[in-house]
């Protein structure tokens, strides 16, 4: 399946987007999220961006107050997920111009939106920030 | 009216997402407060009959559910209302709720299935694009069988923005419905070898998923990905390339050949690290005989390790970790790095070290390497410490002790690790005491020594995670008491008072060990007294023996016995005394083997054992076990009395006699000397390992119905009927591996299964009437009045030395060829098949029904891939008329299936499909049982076909000759 799900989080640790790509309960998801903040946000700036959880790897990237983490099958190219990561900032970028931490919060629905142009049933299908945005803007055209 | 005019008030009052958004952040009233009360306001406006209200509703509940772990299950019926809205802005809504909330348990799928059908064949490729997204999320088995014929549609859609999205639902339909390979297989090839890059890339990412479950089936289509290979410049298309050959590689040793060039190309070229880190990996783990390619491979991950980057650290050394044992030499090359890793400041970096290290342990360096771990694991932080420590144990342990030649050393190393201050490892170490007692005869004088350390450490009591620990030693030292220097001090161990602090089911065992001990001193004694008597002979001993004694011991013997048959596991190992056949009638051979013993042991000082010293071991014994006669726990009261019982039995034949004439006392001991001996005998018995088939073999006796499978329980446990099901259907389709062999041949493989199905039972049962059931384990909240072992220790080396490890380590990695064993590695017992753990047989078949589909699809697909290349293009039609014969469709499925429409397609599929289920129930019969099971309902639902299948019985068989490897062609060569 490739990457199982997708989670942005602050610094805080809490929760701004999730997409999971396998069906989790409510209290398995809450769990997780918590594991997995636990984990990843107390590391510094230097550690590595792959932490182990599980049976499958976290590759996560911090910008700004930001963290998006990608769980992700254990033979996963990790470089590759993080260039994901990279392409999906970027996409955000270009939409909302220097995207933050309210801009997903306040348009969740694009965002999750944006992700299924990228993902789709746990494989990256697009990777070009042209197509994934050309039918978010057609919708923001028509409302 | 009135509603009309509520709703509209709802409408124009309603909060919208952001008031939602923004409430929360200023929070003014407290977060749960105010979600809370607007659910209130959700649960209202959702009813509305209005949909803008409704939808706005559903879009604040989806993200309370999906930030703040809402449940909206209950709104699911609204979600489907919302899906099937005519306008674009409500249907997203709903289907993104539904995407994010629903699963195979929402019963409200059933309604949903002519929605989605309707938007994947909608004019518009957003809505069908929303249903596309929404299949891949909830796809069931019904939903897939379903909506099979559309997606088939959608796979050779005009619009590319549909159609790579489509090829990757299409995975996700073809794990929940194998079925539906047949039907659109063809056509995700067909985007593989098309010119689009999207619909291509997809494709690829679909055959990277099926080809890392079951490689075998997709090498027919090599060729196709070795064209991608060479011709595609997008980085991401190209990692996947190369999964799909790091797992086709190994499979056929032409196709390595071939690729090693363009890969090592890539390798040399390219400036991504992600693919060139893919292009590393694929060499080492699928290509390790071109040396020329894994030396640019290891010079490349050299590049990583020296990189400041931490993240390219840890994967250069996951790469080396691959390498391991097949390419020392690269390794040492990096030896530096990997051991300056050990000390990172990453706890990641340091596992990967770690890793990497235990991947070079060797039988030369074992010792050396555990030695330096060890120091290491006494500095480092608890998690890492017990890192280091369970990746030691598994090591040493790894098929039966492989790498271990001198066991004392790995024995007193196991005692070692039990003292350190974080070690957690209780349970693992506890086993392998046990389990190198049992199999290495020649360990056991050491292991005593450790164990009796250990036992007699007061410290130790105090600490929950070593009860394990001590219940092994406790066990061990009990079991094999003649190689103990001490028995008193070691009785006194076990008796000693903090073991209050021990859960009850290692307590029992220390009382049972302190039964054997006691019972070797009386011996002991008994003996010595024996020979210092002249006259006492084995004919003399014999008859003088009263009658009702020897009956009593008899008795005592024969009744102790009578459960060996049936406790013959390890875990009751202390418990079941075996030596049933050193009767009376063959006491000289008891006689010597006790003998052997005394003789075996730690020479005893001739009064060691002292009438004084016997009678204070016995006063001790008493005064320690008296109060647990009263004992709730049953375990350590029945044990109790048994050795009070003893004592109480010796007591008068040993004290009684103070008073009484020489030749009484003589007598008495002598009935006492008959006595302990039996028990000695019931003890002396060696046990040894019992594989886990054992008990198959145990012959069924004449006139015994065994039940086949244990439906019947079904009834017995009709509330933990889907747990019991479960389990059984689990044991079931492993064994659709089997490809025909005999009905006898099945029969016994499915006699394997019943020892998993009935420890899930018991479990089961276990849970339910636990009262009856001894108690397993129990954290008794304990007082400690001892200081934590070990403390000083960690004072120690709270100043520790980074350099000082290097130097430690950089002498053991370097493998020394010249083993100097100074004694030959003892015998290892090993049962030849019991051993196998059965879990490693379970995993395989896991996808042998899609795997299946995909091998009867390659099969019209092989001819047309090498046929692509043939210039002269050949007519559709004609290529599936090649396949059929292979495939064997039922005569009256028309010809070009394929091509025809839609509704053509759905029927024709059908039927083509119940011509391939019926082919895989013969290839592997018992298979076919389960999924009769499984698709009981269905086959219930249309009687038809079930009365079909059973006609074309005769008629497929011939297909059973699937080849296992299907032919690579010979563009390879």
């Amino acid at each position: 399946m490739g990457i199982r799900f997708i989670l942005m989080v602050n610094k805080q640790g809490q929760t701004r987007l999730a997409q999971y790509y396998e069906y989790l309960t409510l209290e398995e998801r809450r769990a997780l999220e918590g594991e997995i903040v636990r984990k990843c946000l107390a590391r510094t700036e230097q550690q590595c961006s792959f932490v182990e959880h599980r049976n499958y790897k976290i590759v996560y990237r911090r910008y700004a107050s930001l963290f998006f983490l990608v769980g992700v099958d254990n033979d996963e190219n990790e470089l590759a997920i993080l260039e994901f990561i990279h392409l999906l900032v970027e996409t955000m970028d270009r939409h909302f111009g220097n995207v933050c931490e309210l801009d997903i919060m306040f348009h969740l629905e694009k965002a999750h939106f944006m992700l299924e142009e990228m993902v789709m049933n746990g494989c990256i299908i697009e990777t070009s920030k042209t197509n994934i945005l050309a039918p978010i803007q057609l919708i923001d055209k028509a409302t | 009216m009135a509603t009309t005019a509520s709703s509209f008030m709802d409408s124009l009052f309603q909060r919208t997402l952001d008031d939602l958004i923004k409430g929360l952040r200023h929070n003014l009233i407290g977060e749960q407060l105010f979600i809370s009360k607007s659910l209130e306001d959700i649960r209202k406006e959702i009813k509305s009959t209005d949909l803008q209200t409704k939808s706005i509703a559903l879009e604040k509940l989806t993200y309370l559910s999906s930030i703040h772990g809402i449940d909206m299950s209950w709104a699911a019926f609204h979600a489907v209302e919302i899906m099937s809205s005519s306008r674009f802005s409500h249907k997203k809504i709903g289907y993104l709720a539904a995407s994010l909330s629903f699963n195979e348990s929402t019963e409200v799928l059933l309604l949903i299935t002519n929605q989605l059908r309707k938007d994947l064949s909608s004019t518009n490729e957003f809505e069908v694009n929303l249903a596309l997204e929404c299949l891949s999320v909830i796809a069931t088995i019904d939903l897939a069988r379903d909506l099979t014929p559309e997606l088939f549609t959608l796979l050779s859609s005009s619009k590319v923005y549909v159609r790579k999205k489509a090829i990757a639902v299409i995975f996700k339909v073809f794990e929940k419905y194998q079925d539906s390979v047949g039907v659109c297989f063809k056509r995700l090839v067909e985007n593989l070898e098309g010119s689009d890059g999207k619909s291509m890339s997809a494709a690829v990412g679909v055959f990277c998923e099926l080809a890392a479950k079951d490689p075998r089936a997709y090498l027919p289509l090599a060729p196709e990905f070795y064209r991608i290979l060479v011709d595609c410049r997008n980085n991401w298309v190209l990692i996947k390339v190369l999964k799909i050959f790091a797992s086709l590689a190994p499979l056929e040793p032409r196709l390595a050949k071939r690729i090693v060039e363009p890969i090592c190309e890539l390798m040399r070229k390219t400036g991504a690290k992600s693919l060139l880190f893919e292009c590393i990996r694929t060499v080492v783990t699928s290509l390790g005989e071109y040396e020329s390619a894994v030396r640019l491979a290891v010079s490349k991950t050299r590049e990583f390790l020296s990189d400041d980057d931490s993240n390219l650290k840890y994967l250069g050394l996951q790469a080396l970790t691959i390498m391991g044992p097949k390419h020392l030499w690269a390794i040492l090359e990096n030896k530096e790095v990997v051991i300056k890793s050990l000390s990172d400041t990453d706890s990641n970096v340091k596992l990967a070290a770690l890793r990497l290290v235990m991947t070079m342990v060797s039988e030369d360096n074992v010792i050396e390497i555990c030695r330096v771990l060890l120091n290491y694991s006494l500095k480092s932080d608890p998690e890492f410490c017990n890192e280091i420590l369970s990746s030691i144990l598994f090591t040493c342990s790894r098929n039966f002790y492989e790498i271990i030649v001198d066991f004392d050393w790995y024995v007193s190393l196991l005692g070692e690790m039990s003292r350190i201050p974080n070690c957690q490892k209780g349970e693992e170490i506890e086993s392998q005491l046990i389990d190198i007692c049992l199999r290495v005869e020649d360990a056991r004088p050491e292991l005593v020594r450790v164990g009796r350390d250990l036992v007699i450490d007061p410290a130790l009591l105090g600490n929950p995670f070593l009860h394990g620990i001590l219940s092994a030693a406790a066990w061990v030292s009990g079991e094999y008491v003649e190689f103990a220097k001490s028995p008193f001090e070691l009785l006194e161990a076990l008796l000693q008072p903090r073991t209050n602090l021990l859960p009850s089911s290692v307590r029992s065992v220390y009382i049972q060990s302190s039964f054997k001990v006691l019972v070797f001193c009386l011996h002991s004694y008994l003996l010595n007294n024996e020979a210092h008597i002249p006259s006492s002979s084995p004919e003399k001993l014999a008859s003088g023996v009263p009658d009702t004694v020897l009956g009593d011991g008899f008795l005592e013997a024969s009744v102790i016995t009578a459960p060996k048959s049936i406790v013959e596991s390890e875990h009751d190992a202390d418990f079941s005394p075996g030596a049933s056949n050193h009767g009376v009638s063959v006491e000289n051979d008891g006689e010597d083997v006790i003998h052997g013993q005394t003789s075996l042991s730690v020479p005893l000082e001739k009064d060691y054992f002292t009438r004084e010293s016997i009678i204070k071991l016995l006063d001790m014994s008493e005064m320690a076990l008296g109060p647990l006669l009263e004992s709730h726990e049953v375990e350590i009261q029945e044990r109790s009395r048994n050795v009070i019982g003893l004592i109480e039995l010796i007591k008068q034949e040993i004290t009684g006699p103070l008073v009484k004439k020489e030749t009484d006392d003589m007598r008495d001991e002598f009935k006492a000397l008959n006595m302990i001996r039996l028990i000695c005998d019931g003890f002396s018995e060696e046990l040894g390992p019992v594989p886990v088939t054992a008990q198959e073999r145990v012959p069924v006796p004449e006139g015994l119905t065994l039940v086949e499978n244990l439906c019947d329980l079904d009834t017995i446990f009709a509330d933990m009927n889907l747990l019991t099901q479960s389990s059984l259907i689990l044991g079931t389709l492993n064994l659709g591996e089997t490809t025909g062999g005999s009905l006898s041949d099945l029969q016994t493989k499915d006699d394997l299964e019943p020892a998993t199905e009935s420890t899930s039972l018991l479990s089961e049962h276990r849970k339910r009437h636990g009262l009856y059931y001894l108690p397993s384990e129990k954290s008794n909240s304990l007082y400690n009045a001892y200081p934590p072992a070990n403390d000083s220790l960690l004072q120690q080396n709270e100043n520790d030395h980074v350099d000082d490890l290097v130097k430690l380590t950089e002498q053991s990695l370097v493998p020394k060829k010249k083993p100097s064993h100074a004694k030959p590695r003892p015998v290892v017992v090993k049962l030849d098949e019991g051993d196998v753990p059965i879990t490693s047989r379970k995993l395989e078949s896991e996808e042998n029904l899609l795997s299946g589909a995909v091998r009867d699809a390659l099969l019209g697909n092989e001819d047309k891939s090498t046929s692509a290349k043939v210039p002269c293009g050949k007519s559709s039609s004609k290529r599936i008329e090649k396949g059929k014969q292979s495939v064997d469709v039922p005569s009256e499925s028309n010809d070009n299936a394929a091509d025809k429409g839609k509704a053509d397609v759905g029927k024709g599929s059908s039927r083509r499909s119940k011509g391939r289920g019926k082919e895989r129930k013969h290839k592997s019969g018992v298979k076919g049982g389960t999924q009769r099971e499984g698709n009981g309902q269905r086959e219930n639902l249309k009687s038809s076909r079930t009365s079909k299948h059973k006609t074309h019985h005769g008629a497929v068989d011939s297909v059973n000759v699937i080849p296992q490897t299907p032919v690579i062609p010979d563009f390879l060569l």
